[in-house]
This record gives C-alpha cells, structure tokens and sequence, in this order.
C-alpha cells in the first residue's frame, strides 16, 4: 500500500527535473506489485530519459535475501548474464560494499583492471553501482544493485532518483510479499501442525497457567470440551475431566518440572474409564506468556495389556506349579507301580522309567558280568518290540510277551509289555510308554491251574468210570433186590405151602393118636400107651416148629397183623404165669412175679405181648437148672415204656453169643449135640414181634449167673 | 373115652358130611364122629360135596377149603345160595392158618372156621357147640 504523502514528498522534490517523465515512471512503479516488472521498467525508462546504454538490476529473491541475482537487464543478451550472482555474504567484495553502502559508486574500466571482482556482464567499460534500499529501515539488508553504463554525470540526479524510488519500491514489494508469504507459509505450517497435533492419537493440548485451553487436538477436545447441544452426561464427563485435568495440572506447576502422571478420565462418549499418562512441561513466552503442554498418553490398552500379561503370568505360574505338581504325582505313581514302566521318546531312547524298571535297564555296580550282559539283552528285546510299535503306522497298542532277564538274580523273567503311543495334537508321536508286567507267576499259576485241571480231569475220569461202575453195581444190586424179593416172597409162599402140607398128615397123626389115647380102638397096654404118648409129644414139638416156621414167613410177608387193644397188664401177666405154671410143676424153681401198680391200662397187641413173654419164660425154665426165675414189670416214666423182665439164675450166654442168639434156628450152642431142644426160632420171633410193637428186647447176661431178657414196649403206640 | 350116643330131639342122631380130598384125614374124623354116635358121610371133592349136601341133607357139613376141582370156597358158596341147602351149618377147616382163609371162608358163608391140625375130640366138641346153638336159635323162633 503506497501512502500518498511519501509520493507528494518525492515528487516535490523532484518535479523541476522533467516533471511528467518522472510522474509516469512513479505510475509505472506504483502500478506494478512485480519487483522485476519495476526494475525492467526503470531500465527502459533510464535508457530513455538518461541515455543509458546498458545496465543490470540485481534484486534479491524471496527464496534467497543473501543473493542478488540479475532481475532485469538492458542492452545485454540474455546469455552474457552468465549466472552472474553477487553473495552478499562476501562481505570483502566492493559491489557487496556499495550495496550495503548508501552511496552510489562509479567504477571506471581502469579499476576494472585492478579489481577483477568488479568485472560484469557490463564488460570491461566503466560504470556505475547504485544501491537500492528501502527509505526507512536502512540497517535492513539491501534490497538490490543497479549496475548501469553510459549514464551521464549530467543525468546523475535522475538516475539517483529512480535508483532511490526503485530500491524503495523493490524493498516494498519485497517486504509485502515476504509478508503475505511468511503469513502463507505460517496458515500452512500452522494447519499443518494442527493436522500432526489431530493426527497424534493421544490428546495434546495447551493451556495456560491457569489450566485454561489454548490450543487441543481433537482427542483433547473429545475429553475436555463440550458444546451446548452435547447431552447432559458427555458435558457432565467432560466437566469431571477438566475438574481432574486442572487438579492434575496444578500438581504439575508445583513440581515445575517435565511432569508424568497418572490420570484417570472418564470416556464421554462410551462412559468408560480412560487410563492416562499425563506429561505436561511448562512452556516460557515473553509474547503470550507462560503455558503448560499436555499429552496424555493412553494406557488404558496398556494397562490392561498389562494386567492381562500379569494376569497371564501368574496362570502360568500356577500352570506351572500345577504342572510340576502333576509330574511328581506322576512319578510318585509311576515310581509305586510295581510293574517296571518305561517311557520312550520317538527316536527310541529311554525317556522316562521308574524304579522297577531300572532294574532291568540301567547297569548297576553291584552287579556283575553277567548283570551287564541281561541288561544289554533287556534294552535289545525292549527296543525291538517298542520299535515295532514305530513302524505299525496307525496302531496306537501294542501287547505282546518279550523274554527279559532279571540282571540281579540272572533268573528269566517273562513279562507281557503293553506299549501305548502318546499322540500330540498334530498326530505325531510325542512318545510310547511301555508297561511290563511279570508273567512268572501267572505263568506259574498257568502251570499249576494246568497240573491241577490235569489232576481234575482225571479224577473226574475215574469218578465217571466209578459212577458208571455203581451204576452197574446199583442195577445188579437193585436187580439182585428183585430176585432177593421174589426169592424171599417165594419162599415165604415155600414155607406157607411147606406148613400147609405139614399140617395134613400131622393133622393125622395127632388125630389118629389121640383117637388110641383115648381107647377109641380098645384099651392100650401100659408100655402101648407110654410109646404113644412119646409119638404124641413128637408130634407136637414138631407142630410147634411148624408154627414157628409160619409167624416167621408171616412176618416176612409182612402178613402178621396187628391187633392193637386196651388191657390190664397185670391181668396179663397173670395169665402168663398160668399157662406155663404145668412147665413150672416139672421144675425145682422157685417162680415168681413182681407186678409194677403204677401200669394199670397199656395199649398194644395183647396176643403178642403174651406170645413173647410166654416165649422168654419158656427159655428161662428150659436153661436153669437151679435157682429162680422171676418176672418183673416195671414203667418207665422219661420213655413211658413198661419194661417186662425175665431173669433167671441159669447158665447165661457168653458176649460172643448174644448177638447171634436173636437169629433165626440159633442156640448158643448150635452142635447137633447139644443139650437143649428147640428150634431156635424163638428169640427170633420175639425180636421181629417186639420191634413190630415199636419196641425191643434187651439182654443182659453173665455166663454161669443167669441172664435178664427184658421187652421194652412203648406204653401206648407212638404217633409215627 | 366111653361110648355115647347122642340123638337130636327127634331121636334120629345129627348127620355130619365130612368134606376132604386127603381119606386119612377124612377117615379119622368119620371113624371118631361114628364112635362118637354121630351119622357120617364122606366126600373127597367138592362136585361130590355138592351131590351128597343135596342128597343127604347133612346137619352140618365139615367142608376143607382146599380141594381139587370146585374147591371149599365154591362149594360153600353154592350151598349156601341154594334154599335147599342153605340150612345146613358149615364149618370150615384148613390147614393154611394165614388170616385170609378164614376171611375168605366167612365171606362165603361158612358158620365156622377150624384149623387144623384139629384133634378129633375137639372137632367133635365143635360140632357140638354149632349144633347146640342152632337147636337153640331154631327153637328160639
């Protein structure tokens, strides 16, 4: 912007010299905002109004104020300029001097000579150097050279003149445009600092020291600014941060010192707690005074990432202790395992085994050659069979027995090895345990199981051949019982038959005989009648027998029947004595009977009660010469058993015999010379009639001193 | 013993029929019952019993169950089924002393049952007993 005033102050001054020239040059000038327009514009102006012949305006540039190159140029071509510069940073150079000089100076071709420095594009002719400055501001760098040639001394103000409006307006232009630049360039470092603060994710703000906002990034105003329309909540967080923003900052003026601190805000936006790490510093301006800058750096992320990473450490801690736990329980069980375990990694070396197994793989001192020897067999025969397992290709099992030998005692020791692999997740093989167990002692029991089923099997074999074998024997037997049967049931038929056909002729002869006892034939002479009375008494011993013969093969058949009946035992027993009291007259005994009052009535068989006691007193009498016989009833309460003795004092029957005296046709003395008679049948059919009765008969006897036969009969039938 | 003769009431003396395939046995008992004052006759089987029951019309007839051809049994069952001879007391008289004869010769109608060996002097006595008791059951109506 010209002022007006400066232009009327130079034209006053100079108008006398040619007015209007001067007015046009100044137009000329002020219509061009351009410093190589003007400066091309004095040239012309100079060559035709002050008889210029050639000239050169050196003007700075706004890239380079140190360097005043060739902006315009009159009555030169183009390439003598040459890259003609003049650094006015070469102080000892005299154009550099003239141009920070304020006075012209003339340089003739002579100084030319002597200083080659002063040499132009000009050539080697005299001329003239004129600074061109500003008006004011003289201490200010030049603002160009204007060299020119053939201007006369006559011409000397107006070349002043132009030099001095040219270097006014040039430094103008200059300054005008430096100004709108340095305003340019400020706008566009400026936005392009915003733009570095905006892209910066982590707020960054200026504040004064009164912690209030000069300048924010976006992420700063996102936390600590708030506009009208915001909701409600967004301006109460926002609020809460500037209140802790402030305190935070306050802290920082204290420690007047780069400041880290923690700072926790809330997110406004997303209402979530925001971690920060704030820096602040205090920044000095003498122009806008005192300020601090703020970064906060978030470390929400970090901090969580921070917490996770502690988090995660201690799980790994944990897993690890947890881990290290569990390899030592294992190894505990393993090591318990009384069967040897062996671990083997995949290139099938031993990884991992426990004591029993040790045993069998590892050499140890104590043992001798032939230690080493079983140990280098055990670790073949193992690696062969887990090596296997390697080449099965899918087979995740293997069982099988392997041969080892026990390296201490040198004993073989066979043992059933199951290997198992142990997979990873991508299906590799991480290793192959092994467990061996000892099959000595199931092979033992194999064996002995063996040894005994053999023993069994055999057993079994004869136990069949003996079953077989009483099978037989049970077949003869039972067939053998059916003869026996139809034997015994023959005979008993036999001997029915056998009496029936006794009793008819017997029948005559006892009739025939009673018939001449009786004189139904006339009388008889004494010797007649003794004869046959000794036929008659034959004839019924010989009844008798045939009588006995019968109730035995009755009660074989099973044909005796019982008469059960309620009686008096004493009228009995009375009845008794009578009946054998004709055998008691033929004796020298004394006889009598003691009668129990406590039995009155007893129920059974009378008929054969009688038959057995009449039976036992006949015996008594025949064997007892001397002495008594006595008949004794007595009861027994515990049993409720009447008890019938007869005892006599006669020859008595030694212990060999009284067994036997119960069969059938037996005396003690069976010689077909023995002393008494009888058929031997007696005792025989008291015995089978007792026990039918349920009862039994009872020996006791001394040889010599007589002997007690007692029939026990229960007193009334038992219930069966 | 002395020789006695007994009559019914009539005066005639009873008469016995003595049944018995074995002639010494049937011989004894006709030769004591005619010494005993009885009349007597004699069969050896049972058709001849039947002939000379309905023939002679015995008292009482002295029968052995064991006999060839219609044996004791039989023949007591005839008689008595026949109103002719169905008066005519019968005792029966064996040998076999098993418990099923006697109840067999019951059931068939004997009034009596003797086993032998029976001694003439008892057999007699037997008879009498029988004949006495019918006298009376007789006279009783």
């Amino acid at each position: 912007m010209i002022r007006f005033s400066e232009v009327r102050t130079l034209g006053r001054s100079d108008v006398g010299v040619d007015a209007g020239a001067r007015l046009a040059l100044v137009e000329m000038m002020l219509a061009s905002d351009d410093a190589i327009d003007a400066a091309r514009r004095s040239l012309e102006w100079l060559a035709r109004h002050a008889r210029l012949r050639a000239g050169i305006c050196l003007i700075s540039t706004e890239d380079d104020v140190a360097r005043l190159t060739p902006g315009a140029v009159h009555g030169l071509h183009a390439g003598a300029l040459n890259g003609f510069v003049v650094d006015l940073e070469e102080r000892g150079h005299p154009l550099v001097a003239v141009a920070f000089g304020l006075r012209p100076a003339a340089f003739s071709a002579d100084d030319l000579k002597s200083d080659l420095r002063l040499v132009t594009p000009l050539g080697l002719i005299g001329y003239q150097a004129l600074p061109l400055h500003a008006l004011q501001g003289k201490d200010e760098p030049p603002a160009g050279l204007l060299l020119v040639a053939g201007v006369p001394a006559a011409r000397a103000r107006d070349l002043h003149w132009v030099a001095q409006i040219l270097g006014h307006r040039v430094a103008r232009l200059r300054s005008t445009r430096g100004l709108a630049d340095a305003e340019r360039r400020l706008r566009r470092e400026r936005a392009l600092l915003y733009n570095v603060i905006n892209a910066v994710s982590d707020p960054v703000l200026l504040t004064d020291t009164g912690g209030r906002m000069i300048i924010a990034n976006a992420r700063a105003e996102l936390l600590l600014a708030s506009r009208e329309d915001d909701s409600e909540g967004r301006r109460r967080a926002v609020a809460l941060n500037n209140m802790l923003f402030s305190s935070a900052l306050a802290q920082s003026a204290i420690a007047d010192a780069p400041f880290r601190h923690e700072l926790l805000l809330v997110d406004p936006t997303e209402g979530s707690d925001l971690l920060f790490e704030l820096l602040s510093a205090p920044v000095g301006d003498a122009r806008e005074g005192d300020g601090i800058v703020s970064i906060l750096r978030n470390v929400t992320d970090l901090r969580k990432a921070t917490e996770e990473i502690e988090e995660n450490y201690t799980k790994l801690r944990v897993a690890e202790a947890h881990v290290r736990g569990e390899r030592d329980r294992l190894d505990l069980i393993i090591d318990s395992v009384a069967d040897p375990i062996v671990v083997t990694d995949p290139a099938g070396n031993i990884a991992m085994m426990n004591a029993p197994a040790e045993r069998l793989f590892t050499v140890r001192p104590e043992v001798g050659e032939h230690g080493h020897r079983a140990v280098r067999a055990n670790d073949a025969h193992f690696s062969s069979f887990v090596s296997n397992l390697f080449f099965e290709g899918d087979a995740l099992r293997r069982t099988g027995s392997i041969g080892l030998v026990d390296p201490q005692t040198g004993r073989p020791l066979p043992v059933e090895a199951i290997s198992g692999k142990i997979m990873s997740e991508h299906g590799e093989i991480t290793a192959v345990v092994t467990i061996l167990h000892d099959r000595t002692e199931e092979l033992e029991k194999q064996r002995l199981y063996e040894q005994l089923k053999r023993a069994s099997d055999e057993l079994e074999q004869k136990v069949r051949e003996a079953t077989g074998e009483l099978v037989r024997q049970n077949e003869l037997l039972r067939r053998q019982h059916i003869e026996l049967e139809q034997a015994s049931a023959l005979k008993s038929q036999f001997l029915a038959n056998m009496s029936h056909e006794f009793r008819t002729p017997l029948n005559a002869i006892l009739g025939y005989t009673a018939m001449l006892l009786q004189g139904v034939s006339g009388r008889l002479s004494p010797g007649q009648e003794r004869n046959l009375q000794r036929v008659d008494s034959n004839a019924n011993h010989l009844l008798s027998i045939i009588n006995d013969i019968l109730d035995i093969s009755r009660i074989e058949a099973g044909k005796m029947p019982l008469t059960m009946t309620e009686f008096r035992l004493s009228t009995l027993m009375a009845e008794v004595m009578a009946e054998v009291e004709p055998l008691i007259g033929r004796t020298q005994l004394s006889v009598n009977s003691e009668i129990d009052k406590r039995i009155q009535l007893v129920r059974t068989d009378r008929q054969k009660v009688k038959q057995i006691v009449i039976n036992l007193l006949t015996n008594a009498l025949k064997f007892t010469q001397h002495g008594s016989v006595r008949l004794v009833t007595s009861y027994r309460k515990a049993t409720d058993e009447i008890a019938i003795a007869v005892a006599d004092t006669g020859i008595g029957i030694a212990p060999s015999d009284r067994a036997t005296i119960f069969e059938d046709f037996r005396q003690a003395d069976s010689s077909p010379t023995r002393e008494y008679g009888g058929a031997g049948l007696g005792l025989s059919i008291c015995r089978r009639l007792a026990s039918m009765l349920g009862g039994q008969i009872t020996l006791a006897s001394e040889v010599g001193r007589g002997s007690t036969f007692t029939l026990l009969i229960p007193r009334r039938p038992r219930r069966r | 013993m002395k020789k006695t003769k007994r009559t019914t009431t009539t005066g005639e003396p009873p008469l016995v029929l003595i049944v018995d395939d074995f002639p010494d046995n049937r011989q004894m008992y006709a030769e004591y019952l005619s010494f005993a004052g009885l009349k007597v006759a004699e069969a050896a089987n049972g058709n001849e019993a039947l002939e000379k029951a309905g023939e002679l019309l015995p008292d009482l007839i002295v029968m052995d169950l064991s006999l060839p051809g219609i044996d004791g049994w039989e023949a007591t069952r005839r008689l008595k089924s026949d109103a002719r001879t169905r008066h005519i007391l019968i005792m029966a008289l064996t040998g076999h002393a098993l418990a099923g004869h006697s109840k067999g010769a019951i059931e068939a109608g004997c009034d009596a049952f003797v086993t032998k060996p029976c001694l003439p002097d008892r057999l007699l006595e037997e008879i009498r007993r029988m004949l006495a008791t019918s006298k009376k059951t007789k006279s009783g109506r």
